[in-house]
């Protein structure tokens, strides 16, 4: 993986002893908040209800075991024990002080993290695949695209003052776990005539306006990625809306001038920027890439994953939702859900955090990978090791086996943390993977993403969850809408609405009809949810949500 | 018609913690809601604001929100402020835990 030269060492030193500098000045007066909020807002500082929130990129996702120990040591000494893993490939800490914050930052600087550009109107962290390099299914590693993204948008100056926040998301393969198609701009790795390139898409996003986004370019060969994102940039920045914030993102802007326009004026714009590329981006690739060379696989027998298969139901259950296919012999990608049923998804005590990463640096060629799912991943393991790491995940409450299933719900932090949310998320799902615990359905319900936000911008992905939640303040009272049919798959689509919103106490029973509903209809236990939902359509689970409603009608 | 004047209490983030505090009528800052200063009259509320933000320097985001007079002073009217004075609900943190440890 990625290491830091010393250019990027010596940049991120002195970004940090510069916001150091800025955080003495707001606290000596030289600053108003006015002029501090816009830079501490560049290196991912927020205040959010209760306290300051520090928000720090996990860059494609990917860490090594003392990167994710350097987030040990914040969520220990700075903050309360713990850290959030966000939906966007981040860690946020939700109990900082403003003095503390330089220091997080420099301790995260010493193992070549950074919180640059994780919140404002620029370029965020680019998200990826999160089984990037390990995938069975996977064209090539997309990761050194993301870094030189990264590394091309970090501080670049015409994309500092963007009309609105830009998110870039990159896969390399046809199955789509990073969301490519609600992003602001989502790139897929593809061949033509044995030749890689990029399948580019643009326009997608969720929030207020939710859309799927639209083709801008079939292919796009591998050298001309930069100078195109910056033409797919500089067109933004000439046509994007700047007078309404709501209109300010980049799909307004295709959607408003049409992708037939948007996608002529990016040609036009890249032949001309196409001619200041001389190369070295290209040089620059190949050094990236010598970073991402996957480990060397070893071979060895499977007989003590086989034996424990067959013999331990509780590491078969887990075996058989936590692990996917490994494209090396002898291997799997094993997920390490940290959703254990009632508690807060996407947080990770410093124990467990530590605890992860001894188990990368032991058993998983020293890598670890977080998902905008927040569920940590140790990508590269060899079979023979997974019941001990099945074992140590035991004694810290990690082995859960629930990927894909009911409780593995993505949330929003809400009304709990959050300023801008409307209503709580986080409860809702912990009372629903509660509910579905106690029922025991939830390996018969099978495949289902319940995805909740806390307001109407939807960092909690609700858009494209199988079923999504999205709470509102409707009166002064928390109120919750639901959608259906939601796909953030490569057939990514976006929910419908059932109808009114419930209240607090009413949101859990309600999905729990919803999913009798479904479990009542399907045509057999090997169709899933969003497969019923496609073929019986809305009408009876909105009979079994406002059975009132139907007897009117009738 | 203009909507009727409803009572209201200053409320900011303390610059150097972050946490939730209160614009008292001696015009300090308290962390306890019930100690705050109610506003009921609408022809003072900017005024107390304008009061409240010449102290910016040791405080961000200064607002008007609405609260109701209870029996040990005020008490917030909105479930915001509701868990602005208590803390999240997935943990025992922030101003509820503050209070245990006193």
């Amino acid at each position: 993986m990625y290491k830091y030269n010393e250019f990027d060492e010596a940049f991120l030193a002195e970004r940090n002893a510069q916001f150091r500098a800025q955080v003495e000045r707001r606290i000596d007066g030289s600053l108003t908040e006015e002029e501090f909020r816009p830079l501490r807002l560049m290196n991912g500082v927020y205040l959010q209800l209760h306290a300051y929130m520090l928000r720090v990129a996990i860059p494609y996702g990917t860490l090594n075991p003392n990167q994710m120990r350097a987030l040990a040591l914040l969520a220990e000494k700075w903050d309360k024990g713990y850290g959030h893993f966000t939906t966007r490939q981040n860690i946020q800490y939700n109990w900082p002080k403003l003095r503390d914050l330089p220091d997080m930052l420099d301790a995260l600087g010493e193992v070549g993290l950074h919180a640059i550009q994780t919140s404002g109107n620029t370029i965020r962290n680019t998200t990826a695949d999160h089984f990037a390099g390990a995938a069975a299914d996977e064209l090539t590693d997309p990761r050194p695209y993301a870094e030189l993204i990264r590394q091309w948008s970090t501080d670049h100056p015409e994309f500092q003052f963007l009309g609105r926040k830009f998110k870039i998301a990159i896969t390399g393969s046809d199955t789509d776990r990073a969301v490519i198609r609600a992003h602001d701009v989502g790139l897929q790795v593809v061949e033509k005539d044995g030749k890689l390139g990029f399948k580019v898409i643009v326009g997608g996003g969720l929030g207020r306006t939710p859309m799927i986004g639209q083709v801008l370019r079939e292919f796009l060969p591998q050298a001309d990625l930069l100078p195109y994102l910056e033409a797919v940039l500089t067109v933004y920045n000439v046509l994007g809306r700047r007078d309404n914030k709501y209109k300010a993102r980049i799909k307004i802007t295709v959607s408003e001038n049409g992708i037939d326009t948007y996608r002529a004026m990016t040609e036009e714009a890249f032949l001309t920027i196409r001619g200041q590329y001389d190369g070295t981006d290209q040089q620059l690739l190949e050094e990236i890439k010598a970073h991402f060379q996957a480990p060397e696989f070893r071979s060895a027998p499977t007989d003590a994953f086989d034996t424990a298969y067959a013999n331990d139901p509780v590491f078969r259950a887990w075996a058989d939702t936590n692990l996917h296919a490994h494209r090396a012999e002898g291997h799997a990608i094993a997920t390490i859900s940290i959703k254990a049923h009632g508690a807060t998804p996407g947080d990770a005590s410093a124990e467990q955090i530590r605890v992860m990463a001894d188990l990368a640096e032991q058993y998983g060629y020293g890598e670890l990978r977080i998902s905008h799912q927040q569920n940590v991943i140790l990508p590269h393991v060899h079979k023979s090791d997974l019941p001990a790491i099945h074992a140590k995940l035991k004694e810290h409450g990690l082995a859960t086996a629930n990927l894909g299933l009911i409780s593995d719900i993505i949330a929003c932090p809400g009304m709990d943390y959050c300023n801008l949310a409307t209503a709580r998320s986080i409860p809702v799902a912990q009372e629903i993977a509660t509910r579905f615990d106690e029922l025991k359905l939830e390996h018969d319900i099978g495949h289902l993403q319940i995805k909740i936000s806390g307001c109407i911008n939807a960092c909690g992905h609700h858009h494209v969850g199988h079923i999504g939640i999205l709470g509102l303040d409707r009166a002064g009272v928390e109120n919750y809408q639901i959608t259906l049919g939601g796909d953030a798959s490569e057939n990514a689509a976006i929910g419908t609405r059932t109808g009114p919103g419930f209240a607090y106490d009413e949101i859990v029973p309600a999905v729990e009809r919803i999913v009798e509903t479904y479990l009542s209809v399907r045509e057999n236990a090997e169709e899933t949810f969003i497969e019923t939902y496609r073929r019986v359509g809305m009408d009876p689970f909105k009979a079994a949500l406002y059975p009132e409603a139907q007897k009117k009608v009738a | 018609m203009a909507r009727a004047f409803t009572p209201k209490v200053i409320t900011a983030n303390d610059l150097l913690e972050g946490d939730v505090i209160y614009f008292t009528a001696q015009d300090t800052w308290t962390r306890d809601l019930s100690e705050a200063e109610l506003i009921t009259d609408e022809a003072d509320a900017q005024l107390r604001l304008i009061e409240a933000e010449k102290q910016n320097i040791k405080i961000v985001g200064a607002y008007l929100a609405d609260a109701k007079a209870g029996p040990n002073g005020p008490e917030p009217t909105h479930f915001r402020e509701e868990f602005r004075r208590t803390g999240p609900s997935n943990y025992f943190h922030g101003k509820q835990e503050a209070e245990a440890n006193v």
